[in-house]
């Protein structure tokens, strides 16, 4: 997932990832990656939500995805050895392996047995599969496991396994600490190291010396519970450390399959969207991902997949030409595809920077330091003098967080109040941002904010960085979902709606 | 129950009924003893150091509180006493001045904490080993407590030779300590118990635990395999931090480790006949003015630990010039220590007053605006001259104060259900004592006496009381709210808590000398109302 480290699965997002995984309805993506895996779900929210922020990481992830794509079924291997292997100890019970060294020991070696086992599956797998793989991902991956995890090492940790049964006892060295209590417990060989011929005799006779030499031996009286517990005890004390390591040990190789595990299940997540959209016919290409700095975004034939998956057919696209355009603003017909298109903007930036495959024809954007969207909220209808509020602290957390080359997409934002404030809101905001660099697309019917950023952008409303996009309902009322680059127009609906409320109502207050 | 392989005659069965514990080694008691001391250049009579029960005055003074933070932690030495005991003497005064300045020397100061430290280690393991069973532990925890001492006195001893302290009181401990440290027997001592020590915390043994049984051997070279599983799993990562080493909570054994413990003892007979030996003879090792000095040390660090408190908050405390015979106070920058510590919780900082009474002057009376830092100077006044009569530094930038021989208050009681006639019946009653016990030397503080009745009986009365402690001659602060007490003659200085001009709702806390003057307060409270005449006409609109 990354080419310096592991990818992490728990930790916090980054701001506003929930409000964009709603405003963009990542539900759908998530679900079509999962196929019904939660794990893959869960891995694949925080893909999308956690950016690159890198063009190069972001071409070694793809990279490692055109591997994947091109072979399938070892990606699914994969990720069913790493979970299988981390499932299968669960069975015991983790919690008490710290509290008791006897059992911990018991319980690790049967954990690493396991382990072994697999990290042979894995061995023999990298062996026939390494030489089909290009990217550096896989091949660091297959090198790492072909170097590190040869026979020799896993007979000298089987070897290790094997002594840990003390089947001659358990044989720990101390020395007497505070109040002559035993500490510095050392667990020793069984047997002392051999030496020449003459010192293994003498030691053999001392030994046979030592085991009749009652006084230095103390044997449980039978039927002394409590006395075989406490015998049980000082010995598991001389266990504290060795368990300690094996249970370390055991947390690094989990550590190892869970990673191998969430990687994994990325790319059979890519796998499972990628299957859906080629059944469906709608494209998709691998886009180039460019320094931010650059700031270009365009791209052709640009949909929003979800509407894709959702409809269960190929949706509308549009091209996007945005290269060095601080401002977006589009207007237009109600369920014209405004919000579709806004979305479908966000999408390709978070698939982009999460090394994903974008829905698109074709796409090339330079990556965004940060990504979030402002959408109006429906749900808050319940407060109505709060909801400009809301929407202003909103705003205010969201701008913490941006920086040159940030993507902000904004859907109805400031809406909330009367049009002549919304407006003033929205100009002093958006020129505040565009002018430290910031990408703003904005969805809105602020006739005033729209037609006063175009009377002073020229006549074509094209200086400046602006661009005008509007959607269109055909005469007869039909949408097309096709956005054109075309001027806002000024719509009177509201104020005819006024008047025609009004018009006899002599005394009615103005607005 | 028997031990079926039955352990040696030498070693007493660990599965035997259990010896009769050994008479608990506690420190001697802080009794009083023959060598030097270093609170008093004169031992003086037993009676005179001090009661486990505090003065009267205490509680009025807040001194309860100042004196339970300053023993704070430090129950063991029992110092409530010393706090207890206001010296009489100018020179008694000056020989615990010594002492504090010697302690404001790094060196010196570290030295005796360390030392402290060292005993109370000592201390904790006398008290172990009158806890434990087995002989083999309570010996070594004799042995570990016998060779603590040694260290912490001859360290001691070392730094006070090194640092040549000035005060009289560290010098002759400084020489009592040279002589013992000198002395054949505590060298004796020493040697024998560091060696065993040392062969002690060398040797090391064999454990091998079978399903029934676990014997015990010397070692040899068995690899350790600790270290072996370690080195093969290190590929995948560190191992685990090495969990700090648990101290165990209690050094009680259970059956198992008594049994090996007695076969470790076979494994090295002399050792463990020579620990044997050593408990015997040095029974009692702790010297008494060691165990006193230790314990009448705290006085010092405990203060000055408190002081410290207070000077991290830029709030500092200094060595009173203090005379037996002149009455002239003055005291710079003074503040109340249980009020600063309490505003220091909340970053809040004490307003300091300056205090003088020079020439004739004796008596404070205060009046003035309520919550207006009246009880507060009075407490202050208290307790300056309790803390110098102690022989502390006092919290105040400067200060001259008089050596009074008691500090008596006179505060208003709690209300309680009795009828008027008899609260204040019951109130003349307390004043009589204290006027009885008052001498000379006395500082009186008298706090809103006799509000339970009428202002003509209050003035009358306290107008009387107000003469007697003037012919006394006593020094003393009289807080009331008859304006007509502040003008009694040439002993009385008057002084009036302010309010802010600005904001007449936040009081200043600070008094000020001027002739009581009720009028200042009601103005002040009627701006806050906004009813002064200016802002009348201007609401009103001029």
């Amino acid at each position: 997932m990354h080419p310096e480290r592991d990818f992490v699965l728990d930790g916090p997002l980054p701001a506003g990832a929930e409000a964009t995984f709603r405003d963009l309805e990542l539900r759908t993506l998530v679900a079509a990656m999962a196929a019904g895996d939660g794990f893959v779900a869960e891995v694949a929210r925080r893909a999308l939500l956690d950016p690159l922020k890198d063009p190069a990481a972001i071409e070694h992830r793809q990279a490692v995805l055109r591997d994947g794509l091109a072979n399938p079924e070892v990606v699914r291997a994969l990720y069913d050895l790493a979970g299988a292997t981390i499932e299968r100890p669960k069975r015991s019970s983790w919690g008490s392996l710290r509290d008791n060294p006897g059992y911990g020991v018991r319980h690790s070696r049967e954990v690493l047995r396991i382990f072994v086992e697999a990290f042979r599956e894995l061995r023999r797998l990298a062996e026939r599969e390494a030489e089909r793989f290009e990217s550096a991902g896989f091949n660091t991956f297959f090198d790492l496991v072909q170097r590190e995890l040869t026979d020799a090492y896993l007979a000298e940790i089987e070897a290790h396994l094997h002594e840990l049964a003390f089947r001659d006892g358990v044989v720990v060295s101390a020395r007497l600490g505070p109040g002559n209590k035993a500490i510095d417990r050392v667990l020793r060989a069984p047997r002392a190291r051999a030496g020449s011929a003459w010192t293994r005799l003498g030691r053999r006779l001392q030994q046979r010396f030592a085991r009749v030499d009652a006084e230095l031996t103390f044997e449980l009286p039978p039927r002394e519970e409590k006395l075989a517990r406490a015998l049980a005890d000082e010995r598991d004390r001389g266990l504290e450390r060795v368990a300690a390591v094996l249970a370390g040990a055991i947390e690094h190789i989990l550590a190892f399959f869970q990673a191998l595990r969430a990687e994994t299940a990325f790319y059979l997540g890519c796998l499972h969207l990628a299957g859906r959209l080629d059944a469906l016919g709608a494209p998709r290409c691998m886009p180039e991902p460019r320094p931010s700095h650059e700031g270009l975004r365009a791209g052709a034939g640009l949909y929003d997949p979800c509407l894709a998956l959702n409809a269960g057919r190929p949706a509308v696209g549009n091209d996007l030409a945005a290269d060095d355009v601080a401002l977006v603003i589009i207007t237009g017909a109600n369920q014209g595809g405004k919000t579709t298109f806004v979305r479908s903007v966000g999408l390709a930036q978070l698939l982009l920077q999460a090394g994903l495959f974008v829905a698109a024809r074709s796409y090339r954007a330079s990556v965004a330091p940060t990504i979030f969207t402002h959408f109006r909220r429906e749900e808050d209808a319940t407060m109505r003098r709060g909801k400009l509020d809301e929407e202003l602290a909103r705003m205010r957390a969201i701008v913490a967080h941006l920086r040159p080359g940030s993507l902000l997409l904004l859907n109805e934002s400031f809406a909330a109040t009367n049009e002549r404030e919304g407006s003033e809101i929205a100009r002093q905001i958006v020129r505040a941002l565009t002018e430290v660099g910031v990408r703003v697309f904005f969805v809105t019917h602020l006739d005033d904010f729209a037609r006063s950023h175009y009377q002073s952008s020229g006549d074509q409303g094209s200086g400046d960085g602006v661009r005008f996009l509007r959607a269109q309902r055909e005469r007869d009322g039909t949408r097309t979902f096709e956005l054109i680059e075309a001027p806002p127009e000024r719509t009177s609906h509201g104020e005819d709606l006024y008047r025609a409320i009004f018009a006899a109502d002599a005394a009615a207050p103005e607005a | 129950m028997p031990d079926h392989t039955g352990p040696p005659r030498t070693a007493p069965s660990p599965l035997a009924p259990p010896s009769p514990p050994s008479p608990p080694a506690t420190p001697a008691p802080p009794e009083p003893a023959a060598g030097p001391s270093v609170l008093y250049p004169e031992p003086p009579p037993v009676a005179d150091r001090g009661s486990a029960s505090a003065p009267a005055c205490f509680g009025d003074l807040n001194l309860d509180q100042v004196i339970t933070a300053i023993t704070a932690g430090r129950d063991a030495y029992g110092l409530r006493p010393f706090f207890h005991a206001p010296l009489t003497d100018v020179d008694a005064v000056a020989f615990r001045h010594e002492v504090f300045l010697d302690l404001e020397d790094e060196p010196l100061r570290t030295a005796l904490e360390a030392f402290a430290r060292t005993l109370r280690h000592m201390r904790e393991h006398l008290e172990q080993a009158g806890t434990l069973r087995d002989v083999h532990q309570q010996r070594r925890l004799h042995l570990d407590a016998a060779h603590g001492y040694c260290a912490g006195v001859t360290r001691l001893a070392a730094a006070l030779r090194a640092n040549a302290p000035r005060s009289r009181g560290l010098r002759l401990i400084a020489r009592y300590l040279a002589a013992l440290v000198a002395s054949s027997a505590f060298d004796a001592l020493q040697a024998e118990a560091a060696r065993l020590v040392r062969e002690l915390d060398d040797l090391s043994y064999l454990m091998t635990f079978t399903a029934d049984r676990v014997s015990v051997a010397l070692v040899e070279d068995q690899a350790d395999q600790d270290a072996a599983v370690a080195r093969t799993f290190a590929r995948f990562g560190p191992p685990p931090r090495e969990q700090r080493a648990k101290r165990p909570v209690s050094l009680a054994m259970d059956r198992i480790e008594a049994a090996i413990l007695a076969r470790v003892t076979l494994l090295y007979p002399e050792l463990f006949a020579a620990l044997e030996a050593f408990r015997e003879r040095y029974a009692e090792f702790l010297d008494p003015t060691v165990a006193a000095f230790d314990r009448e040390a705290q006085f010092y660090l405990a203060y000055r630990e408190y002081m410290q408190g207070f000077e991290r908050a830029g709030l500092g405390f200094c060595y009173p010039t203090v005379s037996a015979t002149d009455k002239t106070l003055e005291v710079v920058g003074a503040f109340d220590p249980a009020l600063a510590r309490s505003l220091l919780v909340d970053d809040a900082r004490p307003v300091c007053n300056d205090v003088a009474l020079r020439g004739e002057e004796r008596i404070f009376v205060v009046t003035g605006a309520n919550q207006g830092g009246k009880t507060t100077f009075a407490r202050l006044f208290g307790q300056l001259h309790f803390l110098a009569a102690l022989g502390c530094p006092v919290p105040a930038r400067t200060a001259t104060l008089f050596l009074t021989d008691q500090v008596l208050t006179h505060f208003e009681q709690e209300e309680d259900a009795r009828a008027l006639r008899g609260k204040l019946q019951d109130e003349l009653l307390r004043v009589r004592a204290l006027l009885e016990r008052a001498s000379g030397r006395s500082v009186v503080i008298m706090n809103e006496a006799f509000s339970s009745t009428t202002t003509d009986d209050a003035l009358l009365l306290s107008r009387k009381v107000l003469e007697r402690l003037l012919a006394l001659g006593v020094l003393g602060v009289w807080v009331t709210f008859i304006d007509e007490l502040a003008a009694q003659g040439d002993a009385i200085v008057s002084l009036v808590a302010l309010v802010d001009p600005d904001d007449p709702t936040r009081r200043t806390f600070e008094l000020a000398r001027r002739p009581a003057d009720g009028r200042a307060h009601a103005v002040a409270i009627a701006r806050a109302h906004q009813l002064t005449y200016e802002e009348l006409r201007r609401v009103l609109g001029a």
